[in-house]
């Protein structure tokens, strides 16, 4: 029983930084009706410019800025330089494009940091503190979760309470229409590639203290876990994202921990598999409604 | 009167060969002006191009005698100029008070966007009660006012209307031609009007312009087009 509680807090706090990332896709998502398979090679780029910034300042707090204004950057550069100029009839075109950054940002990694892993740090202890002798969080848990609840609740304010987000929401919803009513629909797509970027930026940073560390490749399985729970979540919805994250964080930690944690790799590609198979066509159903 | 909407020689469509060919024309300031024709002559290509949704391979637009070549859409609304698209263009999506707040977003003068927001509600009362419903939960009659209400939240001096007729009651169109000669006579709206329901277009119309193949046949009073027996059968067919 201990066990299990121990495994259901530890799944719990993985699954809010899987929520975090399957938030930044959902905004993607949401914004260019486009699965942004470059978000986790986009987010571990962040993350070294994090690295950078800790290494020669000692602070952590730097780096974690450096990582979010790196990532609202490389998020505009992407969709400016590279994403604008996908032809977006084809959804097979955007992936394959994105597919090639992936592998242009790990490689141009790879040159300037090498392959090899690089110490994550974390801001607090990530001993956990025990309840009744079971150990429960650690102080680095409880600050995973805060981040990401404030990241839910600024989100949340900025598409329901300004101008901004109700601009950001109507470019996504009625590009046209919301050009004729004077929204500059293209910066709306920019800044909600710039936005999804920070974010996935920051879910790096919280999700790589807990994992090996720093490398070009950090982020694959991470991505695929957060795919899973965009999927699950609907894609399209950001409280969907999260109860996602959660969910596939839960069954992660218990794979892991009653089965070994060899087969967690491949427990999160079966599970996307069965998501997949299970919600066939989930992914661009919301495309087909939009068209209708 | 001085002339607020000028076209020269505008030529423009979607592909190769053209819809609309060297369209000319004049709307002085504070008129109603009725665009009418068959469907497919080029009504609704013709408001697209002035919004800048159509590119124009020939011709120019001026407003207040200002070309608007190359201007963005996103910037006309600053002109003064609004479009109520075919289709009437709710964003389904959001809800009353968002599509209506939308139409207000670019200004400066937030005080001014919140009591043209007010107006807009005093105008279209049953909007009043649905401000948090979604765009997709009205009904036809009720996004129609959606629409207008919300290109009237910028306050335009030109207003590009698209059928604003379609799939309305007589009662509710007759309703949204008083109007449109109310905002004219109070305000000194100029209005654009697009309109297959030719007879009440012309009630409030003072000038009607009849588009062919996408060529302008016959621009003059509406008068004359309503009362113009020949005129009528020949372009308008009744
Ligand atoms: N997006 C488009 N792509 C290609 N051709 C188009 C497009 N939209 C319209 N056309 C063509 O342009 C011509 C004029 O169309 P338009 O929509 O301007 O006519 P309209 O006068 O508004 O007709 P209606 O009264 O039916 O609305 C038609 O022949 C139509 O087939
Ligand atoms: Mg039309």
């Amino acid at each position: 029983m201990d066990r299990f509680v121990f495994l259901t807090f530890d799944g719990l706090s993985k699954g809010a930084v899987l929520a975090a990332f399957a938030l930044a896709l959902v905004l993607i998502w949401r914004a260019a009706r486009i699965v942004n398979f470059a978000q986790g090679a986009m987010a571990v780029a962040a993350a070294y410019a994090a690295y950078t910034v800790t290494t020669a300042t000692g602070s952590y707090w730097l780096g974690l800025l450096a990582a979010l204004v790196g990532g609202l950057l490389l998020g505009a550069l992407v969709e400016r330089a590279v994403m604008r100029f996908v032809d977006h009839r084809s959804p097979l075109a955007e992936v394959i494009v994105a597919l090639g950054l992936v592998l242009v940002v790990q490689a141009a990694l790879g040159m300037v940091y090498g392959n090899e892993f690089r110490a994550a740090a974390a801001p607090f202890s990530r001993t956990a503190l025990e309840v009744g002798g079971v150990p429960l969080l650690s102080r680095y848990d409880l600050f995973v979760f805060g981040a990401v609840l404030l990241v839910l609740l600024g989100l949340a304010l900025l598409f329901t309470r300004t101008g901004v987000g109700l601009r950001m929401r109507a470019a996504a919803f009625a590009p046209e229409v919301s050009r004729l009513l004077g929204v500059n629909v293209g910066g709306m797509l920019t800044l909600g590639w710039a936005l999804a970027s920070a974010v996935g930026a920051l879910a790096a940073m919280l999700v790589l203290p807990t994992e090996l560390g720093l490398h070009p490749h950090a982020m694959d399985l991470v991505f695929v876990s957060a795919f899973t729970a965009a999927v699950v979540g609907g894609l399209d919805s950001p409280p969907g994202a999260v109860v996602g994250g959660l969910s596939v964080g839960l069954i992660l930690s218990y794979v892991s921990g009653y089965l070994g944690s060899d087969v967690t790799p491949m427990a999160v590609l079966a599970l996307l598999l069965v998501v997949l198979l299970v919600r066939p066509g989930g992914l661009f159903a919301a495309t087909v409604a939009r068209q209708a | 009167m001085s002339e607020l909407l000028r076209v020269e020689g505008l030529t423009a469509g979607y592909g190769a060969a053209p819809v609309l060919h060297e369209v000319d024309l004049s709307v002085p300031a504070g008129t109603i002006a009725a665009v009418l024709g068959a469907n497919g002559a080029g009504k609704t290509t013709l408001l697209r191009t002035l919004s800048g949704l159509v590119r124009p391979s020939a011709g120019r637009v001026l407003l207040d005698g200002r070309p608007l070549t190359g201007v963005p859409v996103e910037k006309l609304v600053h002109l003064g100029m609004a479009h109520v698209p075919e289709g009437r263009g709710v964003v389904a999506e959001l809800t009353v008070e968002e599509n209506l707040r939308l139409g207000g977003l670019w200004r400066r003068d937030r005080a001014d966007a919140n009591k043209a927001l007010a107006e807009v509600y005093e105008l279209f009362e049953p909007l009043a009660k649905r401000r948090r419903s979604a765009g997709h939960q009205l009904s036809g009659g009720e996004r129609q006012m959606l629409a207008l209400g919300r290109a009237l939240v910028a306050r335009p001096r030109l207003l590009l209307l698209d059928e604003p007729s379609l799939g309305l009651a007589p009662k509710v169109t007759a309703q949204i031609m008083a109007l449109l000669k109310q905002l004219r006579d109070r305000t000194g709206l100029t209005v654009l009007l697009v309109e297959q329901n030719v007879r009440s277009a012309l009630s409030v119309a003072d000038t009607g312009v009849v588009l062919a193949l996408g060529r302008v046949v016959a621009a003059t009073g509406a008068d004359r087009l309503r009362d113009d027996e020949e005129l009528r059968h020949a372009y308008l067919g009744f």
